[in-house]
């Protein structure tokens, strides 16, 4: 593989982000809002697997970085009526203060322990939001819709309860995403990323201070959560202790192996695939979960690579 | 031998729960010069390196390179000051290409400053691993996967990247193990094209190979230096035999 980035890459990804920008003139609402919510949760999916996918480390507390952007941005609309821009900032910057801290202390441990702590931490951060439920209002939610102003950018106000405002919005999060990994994928660090997942000891030995590698790793992947976290607030209004369960820590995981990991395509194809399969199933029957438990099996037999993985490996080894 | 002395051992001791794996070893290298260690299985050369290169903390004693204490500094940040180290168990990355495990020490001698991590001149990376690949011979190679190549390859891969970090000392442990004859004679001249540029520290089993390449040999058995000085010292010091046969047949 070449470090250089190619010019099909670049047009495939590329493509992506435009296609989404087009769809929204061709979707009907009910997917309009649809593809709107998955591209926020695909943010949340890209920064997961910048920690799984390219530093090989396994996380099952990422609900707390959701969370903080989600509570980040939804309490300071709530209780000091932020706009949009600084209460995102605020989401953003808690969950990457957040990350750091957690990471100087978690990325000590590798392996099993790692998922672990990262598990404890993350239920230590579900409680706590419980615990102070007088300021968090964690068990009942809170709503922001009313108290949130419109966004308002060169004297034209966007109000967030416009579905064409809330898709905009939730692209461009996920274009801006799409294009850092690419960018970290391809860079230097990004090589360095790779190594680590496939030799640690060896990339130690070859003058890599390691844990300095996979604490930025763990900072860019938290605050990309987090990121994703406070749009989420932002344009579906609602902020719950329910982000920060253990639910919201599986699901980017879930999302992440579905379309395959230490792929830039996979986690965005992983959750629209995750989003739709639950959408149509709960359709057709109340025990929706046994389909996908199926569909889920039947990955794990055929594709343990993922979508786009077994894809990279058959057909396109070119794909990033 | 008024030359610099590059790195020196003092007392250097490591226990592993009671078993003296390093004692009191005092070993002195030149600059330039190529140094062989051997001894029995379990003699502590491993262990010896593993105190040098940084993979594992002393018990006791000090190590000095250039002159300055590195006893208590991390393994990359020894890698980073010169001291190199190739793995007896090929540790390479399988999964990925020749260019990109020969590029990821090309990559770590140029970085330098918070830029560098983000964008670095992808050709000078470029210039720089195929100058170590072809210094090897795996030109051939440069885009086959590293867990593909056949063993004798691997060894020669392992060495690339040592190279690639432009070493001042290169602790090579056991190279030539699993390489057959003419594998291990073109070895032998790479290692001497490399001690041109580097210091060389050699752990390595078969004699023959010691005997070529090393201008003095350390001999190490449980744990401790029992013997020190040119091959052909060496060859006739009587504790070595002693060590090596397990009798006075020397006597």
């Amino acid at each position: 593989m070449n470090r250089r980035i190619s010019g099909k890459v670049l047009a495939l990804h590329l493509g992506i982000i435009v296609l989404l920008l087009v769809a929204q003139f061709v979707l009907s609402p009910y997917h309009h809002t649809n593809v709107a919510r998955i591209m926020v949760f695909a943010t949340f999916a890209l920064g997961y697997n910048i920690l799984l996918g390219y530093t090989g480390l396994l996380s099952l507390g990422h609900a707390m970085f959701f969370a903080s952007g989600i509570y980040g941005a939804g309490l300071t609309v709530f209780y000091f009526q932020f706009g949009a821009i600084e209460a995102f900032a605020t989401g953003v910057l808690s969950s990457l203060v957040l990350g750091l801290v957690f990471g100087l202390i978690a990325i000590r441990t590798s392996g099993v322990s790692f998922l672990i702590v990262t598990l404890m931490f993350a239920q230590a951060a579900f409680l706590s939001i419980l615990y102070f439920n007088e300021i968090t209002l964690g068990d009942q939610g809170i709503v922001i819709s009313q108290v949130l102003q419109p966004f308002e950018l060169w004297g034209t106000e966007y109000p967030f309860s416009d579905p064409s405002v809330k898709y905009n919005a939730a692209l461009l999060l996920f274009g801006v995403t799409f294009i850092i990994c690419i960018a970290l994928v391809y860079s230097p660090v990004g090589r360095v990323l790779v190594a680590i997942r496939e030799n640690e000891a060896r990339t130690r030995m070859l003058g890599y201070n390691t844990y300095k590698y996979k604490l930025v790793s763990l900072v860019i992947s938290a605050t990309l959560s987090g990121a994703a976290g406070a749009m989420y607030a932002l344009l579906f209004s609602y902020i719950g202790s329910t982000f920060a369960s253990i639910q919201y820590s599986i699901f980017p995981l879930l999302w992440t192996l579905v379309g395959g990991m230490g792929t830039l395509i996979g986690p965005v194809l992983g959750t629209g695939l995750m989003f739709y399969l639950v959408d149509i199933s709960s359709g057709l029957t109340e025990s929706h979960l046994i389909v996908v438990g199926v569909v889920l099996v039947g990955l794990v037999l055929w594709f343990p690579k993922g979508v786009m993985g077994t894809i990279r490996e058959k057909w396109l080894t070119w794909l990033p | 031998m008024a030359a610099v002395t590059l790195l020196e051992t003092l007392d250097l001791s490591k226990n592993f729960e009671g078993l003296q794996a390093v004692q009191n070893v005092e070993l002195r290298i030149p600059t330039g010069e190529i140094r062989a260690v051997i001894g029995p299985n379990g003699a502590g050369k491993t262990s010896l390196v593993s105190l040098i290169s940084g993979r594992l903390r002393p018990t006791a004693g000090t190590v000095r390179f250039k002159g300055e204490d590195i006893s208590r500094l991390p393994a990359w940040d020894r890698v980073n000051r010169g001291i190199v180290y190739t793995f007896q168990v090929t540790s390479l990355y399988a999964n990925l290409t020749c260019y990109e495990n020969v590029a990821l020490a090309v990559q770590r001698r140029m970085m330098g400053g918070l830029l560098d991590r983000l964008i670095l001149g992808e050709n000078r990376i470029t210039q720089g691993t195929e100058l170590a690949l072809s210094q090897v011979g795996l030109t051939e190679d440069t885009h086959r996967r590293a867990g593909d190549l056949p063993y004798g390859h691997q060894r020669l891969l392992e060495v690339a990247m040592g190279l690639a970090l432009e070493p001042e000392l290169l602790i090579l442990d056991e190279p030539t193990q699993g390489l057959a004859l003419d594998e291990i004679t073109n070895f032998c001249e790479l290692i001497r094209a490399i001690s041109k540029r580097a210091t060389v520290l050699l752990i390595e089993h078969n004699m023959s190979v010691v005997l070529e390449l090393a201008e003095r040999i350390t001999v190490m058995d449980r744990g401790m230096v029992i013997a020190e000085g040119t091959p052909t010292e060496i060859e006739q010091n009587v504790d070595v035999q002693r060590a090596y046969l397990g009798t006075d047949a020397a006597a």
